[in-house]
């Protein structure tokens, strides 16, 4: 099972990762909101992960950390 | 394991760049490449003047602001001064390299000098509030073009890549894009090689990475990057352009 790390509050809410998601396990949380002002990404169900990394990949502020 | 963590040579701040923009993308390509090649503690970057120009905030090594478009002369300097000991890269968008510093992109090839050159081609002027670029597509809407830019009054955007490639001197020339994932991995592919040609010390290496500007172009970052996809990339099409190396051992 793969985990992700998301340094919420570096997080600009773009949605580049959730779009990269092949499995749409990513979402912008609209009723959260962090240091800098905007609704952060968050993943819904970890456990369905694969660990590819594509969110990090696209993820211009590189705020996620992928262990598999 | 860890699969993807944020490269070493990468600071740890928060980047100024606006929601979307792939500007961040690609400085993590060249950190990654600094890591991949362990050339941390021997590269100098130029800094440039538009967006990108607080970069030597967030590369975790020696950085140099040169003034506006001039990018590619102090990186000539410098990699001149310790040829043996220092990797030299410049990091530069459209409007420095294109505009007013393209006596010194054309220059700077020309002589072959052995540096690396990035440049981020988004198509406007970002940091001044969406001005036309040499860059901007015909018809292209932006500050200074509301009705698009009309080719008739301002000419057509210039294609830096293939410019360059009729020039006899400059040794490796790649256009990639940072649109979606594969292009993103093909793009970490042409930067590693034109830092690879530097330690090699074959000569003037430039990728061109097309790029988005979803504050300017009025969209979202997810629309921006269909943008860039439509339109960007058939006008500018992705490939290498020169390999000298390659086209030697043919």
């Amino acid at each position: 099972m793969a985990k992700l790390t998301f340094k919420t509050d570096m997080c600009k809410g773009c949605g580049l990762c959730v779009d990269a998601c092949p499995k749409k396990l990513l979402i912008i949380a609209k009723d959260k909101i962090n240091q800098k002002g905007h609704s952060p990404a968050e993943i819904t169900d970890e456990s369905q992960c694969i660990g590819c990394a594509f969110c990090a990949t696209m993820c211009p502020d590189c705020i996620i950390t992928v262990e598999r | 394991m860890v699969v993807f963590e944020k490269p070493k040579a990468l600071a740890d701040v928060s980047m100024h760049y606006c929601p979307g923009c792939t500007h961040g993308i690609i400085h993590r390509l060249v950190a990654e490449v600094i890591d991949e090649l362990g050339i941390e503690g021997k590269t100098i970057g130029v800094a440039p003047v538009g967006c990108s120009v607080m970069a030597y905030n967030y590369f975790n090594c020696d950085m140099v602001e040169a003034a506006h478009g001039r990018a590619p002369a102090v990186a000539t300097g410098l990699k001149r001064a310790d040829p043996e000991n220092h990797i030299v890269f410049t990091y530069q968008g459209d409007g420095d390299l294109a505009s007013i510093g393209m006596a010194e992109t054309v220059h700077s090839a020309t002589r072959n000098e052995n540096i690396t050159v990035i440049f981020v081609n988004n198509a406007i002027y970002g940091m001044t509030g969406g001005q036309m670029a040499p860059t901007s597509l015909p018809g292209q809407v932006t500050q200074t073009s509301p009705y698009g830019r009309d080719v008739n009054h301002c000419g057509f955007p210039i294609k830096v890549c293939e410019m360059l490639s009729e020039l006899d001197g400059p040794e490796y020339l790649e256009r990639v894009a940072v649109n979606n994932v594969k292009n993103v991995k093909k793009a970490k592919m042409a930067i590693k090689k034109a830092f690879e040609n530097q330690i090699n010390g074959k000569g003037f290496s430039l990728v061109e990475v097309v790029s988005s500007c979803p504050t300017n172009w009025g969209m979202t970052p997810q629309k921006a990057l269909q943008w860039v996809e439509e339109n960007m990339i058939p006008y500018y099409p992705l490939g290498v352009y020169k390999d000298r190396s390659a086209d030697k051992a043919e």
